[in-house]
């Protein structure tokens, strides 16, 4: 494992009137790695993963990526920098062919090869058959999947994902890690994810949050056997 | 073979108006010139609502900005016709950029509250700046006034002819637009703004720009009634004139570019049908906006687009 620091955070804070979504949390992301951001229900990280992509601005606090300070960076120009988001709740044009979906990923980044470069990145999550379909009519699992495919067309640097697996089969989720460990290492990965198997067997690294602070961070076998996560999270 | 199908229609169209100067009884002629112009104003209020979703009560002050930029250069600076059509497209860009900068802060209801009342406040200035604007009575442009170069406004004939050369122009151009990736990135602002955010396009930037190619349509459009009919006055600033262009642009189909123009015709032919019958034509135009939004909000090229021809523009 490369020992290269993508994104670096340091004292990062959003609060929502008194609620403390985020406080004070440090975090470092390593180049090339997958790693997963965990917690129970209201921990702050759809909130903590807000502030990594722009979507919610900053408190206080500094984000450092690829060597640069993006804390006011709107979240649009983070996207152009290399950070990728996929919703948790999936964001797609849905009276868009899937075609048209995906192409609009491509072009944002500026690619010269709009159609081989959506073919590319529909075939590797195996919708490339359905390119013409209206995306809207897709099935929810197949929805979710083309969610991911935008997020690769980006190609970007750091791919965030927000609970992806959320509402998915077991062998829809099959599927899906193979695609995230193909991510890796070009790409890092950035994981908020509720189903523990997925989360044991795809990250290198696991960040735990509770009630907006950094409860704890480590390999899978560390949080496994961490005594405060067990407590807060885990050993029900 | 689909891009020239589209464009092979769009063209046809063109000839069947050039045809029309021909045949059309003086009658029809006449408001088939006014329906060309009041068409332009219609395709960039569907720039702005059509392709981008932004839903602006507020056009009339876009469309009289083109009015007043090109009859008040006229009156005070003795510009040429010419030069005036020019002076009231770019009045019509640059006033949707005063007004995108502040308005596009809002969105949803909340900018169509604050579009019109700065169409307001822009049709109130016109009766207050009386001395400049002539307020209440308009200016009358004389015929003199009314000459590009040997082409004379004021003859049927001519004005057909200028008023198709602009229809053409605007036409290509917003089927050009409508079809390259900046075309694209419209209408996936209006489809899903946060999810083309989080594809990197800056919402406001993509917005403002639709407002401001928006505005010089209107403003051309505003340029032309004006200076092709000979009179610029603030009831064509009115709140009527934020409303007609919604409706046309309904009627017709909205982010189809044909639509405007659909829309502008049947609409046309309808309200003076209803003038003939009854003093409350307006009541005419309120019904069918009720009846659009209410049962046929894709309109008509809209609703042929979704059942039979996918690759109508």
């Amino acid at each position: 494992m490369a020992a290269l620091t993508l994104l670096e955070a340091r004292g990062l804070t959003r609060h929502f009137d008194g609620l403390k979504a985020v406080d004070g949390v440090d975090f470092d992301l390593r180049q090339g790695e997958i790693h997963a951001l965990i917690g129970p229900n209201g921990a702050g990280k759809t909130t903590f993963v807000g502030l990594l992509s722009g979507r919610i601005p900053v408190q206080s606090g500094r984000i450092r990526f690829a060597g640069r300070d993006i804390t006011r960076l709107p979240a649009h120009a983070r996207v152009r920098a290399g950070i990728a988001y996929t919703f948790q709740i999936t964001q797609i044009y849905a009276a868009l062919s899937v075609f048209d979906n995906v192409a609009l990923a491509v072009q944002g980044r500026g690619s010269r090869q709009r159609e081989a470069d959506t073919n590319a990145a529909l075939a590797r999550v195996g919708l490339e058959s359905r390119a013409g379909q209206v995306a809207g009519t897709l099935s929810y699992g197949h929805q979710r999947l083309l969610e991911v495919a935008m997020g690769l067309a980006l190609r970007p640097r750091l791919l965030i994902l927000d609970e992806p697996t959320q509402g998915l089969a077991n062998d829809e989720i099959a599927v899906f890690k193979t695609l995230v460990r193909g991510v890796v290492p070009e790409a890092t990965v950035l994981l908020i994810e509720h189903n523990m198997d997925v989360v044991m067997d795809l990250a290198h690294r696991i960040t735990v949050l509770n009630f907006g602070t950094l409860l704890a961070q480590g390999t899978p076998a560390e949080i496994r056997a961490d005594k405060a996560v067990q407590a807060a999270y885990l050993g029900d | 073979m689909k891009a020239d199908r589209a464009l092979v229609l769009h063209l046809a169209v063109l000839a069947a108006l050039l045809l029309a100067h021909f045949l059309a009884p003086a009658y029809h002629h006449a408001n088939l010139a006014r329906i060309m112009v009041l068409s332009i104003y219609a395709m960039g209020y569907n720039i702005a609502f059509g392709y981008t979703g932004l839903l602006s009560l507020g056009h009339a002050l876009l469309f009289g900005a083109g009015l007043y930029g090109a009859g008040m250069g006229v009156m005070h600076l003795g510009l040429p016709a010419g030069p005036g059509l020019v002076a009231g497209t770019f009045a019509g860009g640059l006033m949707a950029l005063a007004v995108g900068v502040l308005a596009l802060r809002t969105t949803g209801v909340a900018f169509m509250i604050v579009t019109l009342m700065f169409a307001q406040a822009g049709y109130l200035a016109i009766l207050y700046f009386g001395q400049w604007t002539r307020g209440d009575e308009g200016i009358v442009i004389t015929r003199a006034a009314r000459a590009i170069g040997p082409i004379d406004l004021s003859d049927d004939a001519s004005r057909y002819l200028v008023a198709l050369t602009l229809f053409a122009a605007a036409l290509l151009v917003n089927l050009a637009l409508a079809r390259s990736s900046w075309g694209r990135v419209m209408v996936a602002m209006r489809e899903n703004e946060e999810r083309s955010r989080m594809l990197g396009y800056n919402p406001f930037a993509v917005k403002l720009a639709a407002l401001v190619v928006s505005g010089l349509y209107a403003g051309l459009g505003g340029a032309a009634y004006g200076l092709m009919f000979g009179y610029v006055g603030a009831s064509l600033a009115s709140v009527q004139y934020s409303i007609l262009p919604l409706l046309y642009v309904l009627l017709g189909g909205a982010g189809t570019v044909l639509g405007p123009f659909l829309g502008a015709l049947l609409m046309f032919y309808i309200i003076d049908y209803a003038s003939s019958l009854t003093d409350a034509h307006q009541f005419v135009t309120g019904a069918a906006l009720v009846l659009l939004v209410l049962f046929a909000p894709r309109g008509i090229l809209g609703a042929i687009r979704a059942k039979a021809a996918t690759w109508l523009p």
